[in-house]
């Protein structure tokens, strides 16, 4: 309002406890404002720890684009058959509420054939195919469209994924039974293990307990008998640094990083284990 | 709206809403004044008649009771379908997807598109659907009726009050520019370093997710706020804090669902202030005021009800705008 104010009307001057009690309530203010920046800077963790790869589901943008853009709804942990897929937590480091897999305890079989959790994800951070926008890094591309053994008799054998989420690799080829010409006998990882894979030869849509599926094998071959993709691994003959010739399994190019490999290994600790987000190095 | 002075309050209360204090209206309707004016005349017996009444009322939680209701049934329902795997409600309240219909939390949406700068169809789906639903119900409806964060707190609430009661604690009361400037600040951090940086501490997500997805240690973070709340300031989080709120809260301006107040009959007890978590919405019923004989309350309003309940006269009802005119 316009009109000025006679003198008698004007403001009186703020008591002392009123200007006191102004001054209290700002600094809780400024109090709070510190805290609620200070959590916020939690925030940022899976940021300073992004060193700590962790595997994300499958079709999963590279982690910077991932962090941004996922919205921790869990959808995708939903839809996964063989609940591959878990939330992390506040000490995981990879952002709290953001989907990552643990291979060793469960990996991804694509039991489902169709990457449901791409299919799930309702803000596009887990993708069939990267938008334009987006860069490839070299080698995580996959040179062809994998296919998956479990469908490989059916008119469209292969799976909708055009990015590796890993790379396996032998960490540990001195324990391997495979390479000391070992065979193996009995439930893979013991029969309190929960993990699930897919049996073709049991149910094709229906994953059953590992546990449940004891092997009876002259010579170990899980890893290459269980991947799912057509031509990841395989059993080769090599050369030992002795020169001795022996046998010894040998990753691919096809291999997308799923995990079943280090899942399925029955030494323990695993001889093989996914690098999380490594490309294929030629 | 042709009225000026409900116009002036309209815009006021976005202010209001922002973190500015209510202030005396500049202006007030004729009728409004008439009704003031008589009120200073007769309203001391009739208040203190009302008091004695009010006090032996026995209390209502007709609304609170309803409002609880939906907000466990929205949350279990989420919990249910996955654990049931039913796949009628999937996702957690950040996204997720009814019947297969995408639905996507506004801010969280608004956290994603600002970090990673790009948007996906389903994206604009699924915040077009929740942003025409919250229109519809009224913006901060989100907050009472769904949020299972506010349960909580309304929880904490209760023996925060419990505590003030018995002179152990005092709200220590803060600005409440600071919601906008946390607004702004996750904002601009989302820009500034393409993470979702308030979706990491954001509560209501996080309980989300605990009762969905199992609980996790990020609930400390939750308990630490309730612990604020309890022993140092009321309703902390959601007050002064949330930027979900404001969020929704400038949904709340279009909205026609509020609750409205009239004049007539209120005797200005201030009850209904009492129990309201964003008082600052009530300023008008403060004797003296009423910028008109019948006013709908503003955009900060999270439409809970818990001053329809309180409300010995009736003078705060929920109402939706041309409904009545419609009827």
């Amino acid at each position: 309002m316009s009109e000025t104010k006679p003198p008698a009307a004007a403001k009186p001057p703020a008591s002392r406890e009123r200007i006191q009690q102004a001054r209290r309530k700002w600094l809780r203010t400024i109090l709070l404002t510190g805290g609620v920046t200070g959590a916020a800077l939690s925030g940022f963790l899976p940021l300073v720890y992004a060193r700590t790869k962790r595997l994300r589901p499958p079709g999963a943008l590279d982690e910077r684009d991932f962090l941004a853009s996922c919205i921790k709804c869990g959808q995708c942990v939903q839809v996964c058959p063989v609940q591959a897929i878990k939330l992390a937590d506040l000490v995981d480091g990879v952002g709290v509420g953001t989907p990552y897999i643990d291979a060793r305890e469960q990996a991804c079989d694509f039991s489902c054939d169709a990457v449901q959790c791409i299919l799930a994800c309702p803000t596009g951070s887990l993708v069939y195919k990267k938008p334009a926008f987006l860069g490839v890094r070299k080698g995580a591309k996959l040179a062809a469209a994998p296919i998956l053994k479990a469908k490989e008799k059916d008119p469209e054998p292969t799976l909708n994924l055009s990015e590796r989420i890993g790379v396996a690799r032998l960490t540990r080829p001195e324990a391997c039974l495979a390479i000391q010409g070992k065979g193996f006998k009995g439930q893979v990882r013991g029969a309190s293990f929960k993990g699930r894979l897919r049996y073709m030869e049991v149910d094709r849509w229906k994953p059953i307990g590992v546990s449940e599926h004891p092997y009876d094998l002259a010579e170990c071959d899980l890893c290459v008998r269980e991947c799912p993709v057509k031509g990841a691994i395989s059993i080769e003959t090599v050369f030992a640094p002795d020169g001795s010739k022996r046998k010894s399994p040998v990753v691919h190019e096809p291999c997308v990083g799923c995990g079943v490999c280090e899942m399925i290994c029955p030494v323990e600790p695993t001889c093989i284990v996914v690098d999380a987000r490594e490309v294929w190095n030629t | 709206m042709k009225n000026p002075y409900l116009n002036r309050r309209f815009l006021d209360q976005i202010a209001v809403m922002l973190g500015r204090e209510a202030r005396k209206p500049s202006a007030i309707s004729g009728r409004a004044q008439e009704i003031h004016v008589l009120k200073r005349a007769t309203n001391k017996e009739r208040l203190q008649e009302a008091m004695i009444a009010h006090a032996d009322a026995k209390k209502v939680h007709t609304w609170r009771n309803r409002r609880w209701a939906v907000l466990l049934v929205v949350n279990l329902f989420f919990t249910l379908s996955f654990w049931l795997d039913i796949q009628i409600l999937e996702g957690a309240l950040t996204a997720s997807r009814f019947i297969g219909f995408h639905l996507i939390d506004l801010n969280s949406a608004l956290q994603v598109m600002l970090a990673h700068k790009h948007i996906i169809v389903n994206l604009v789906i699924g915040t077009g659907t929740v942003f025409v639903l919250w229109l519809l119900l009224g913006g901060r409806t989100f907050c009472s009726w769904v949020c299972p964060y506010h349960l909580l707190a309304e929880w904490a609430e209760k023996i925060h009050l419990w505590l003030v009661k018995k002179k152990l604690v005092t709200d220590q009361d803060i600005d409440r520019r600071l919601r906008t400037g946390s607004w702004l600040v996750f904002a601009v951090l989302a820009i500034a370093t393409g993470y979702t940086v308030f979706e990491s501490i954001s509560p209501t997500g996080i309980v989300s997710r605990a009762l969905i997805y199992g609980p996790g240690l990020a609930l400390l973070w939750v308990l630490a706020l309730l612990v604020f709340e309890v022993f140092f300031s009321r309703r902390a989080w959601c007050r002064y804090a949330c930027p979900i709120g404001l969020t929704y809260g400038v949904v709340g301006i279009f909205s026609p669902v509020r609750v409205k107040y009239k004049l007539e009959s209120c005797f200005h007890e201030g009850d209904c202030r009492k129990v309201c978590l964003v008082p600052h919405v009530l300023d008008t019923v403060i004797k003296g005021r009423a910028v008109d004989t019948e006013i709908p309350i503003g955009p900060d309003c999270t439409r809970c009800g818990l001053c329809v309940d309180t409300c010995p006269t009736g003078s705060l009802t929920f109402d939706v705008k041309g409904l009545s005119r419609l009827l």
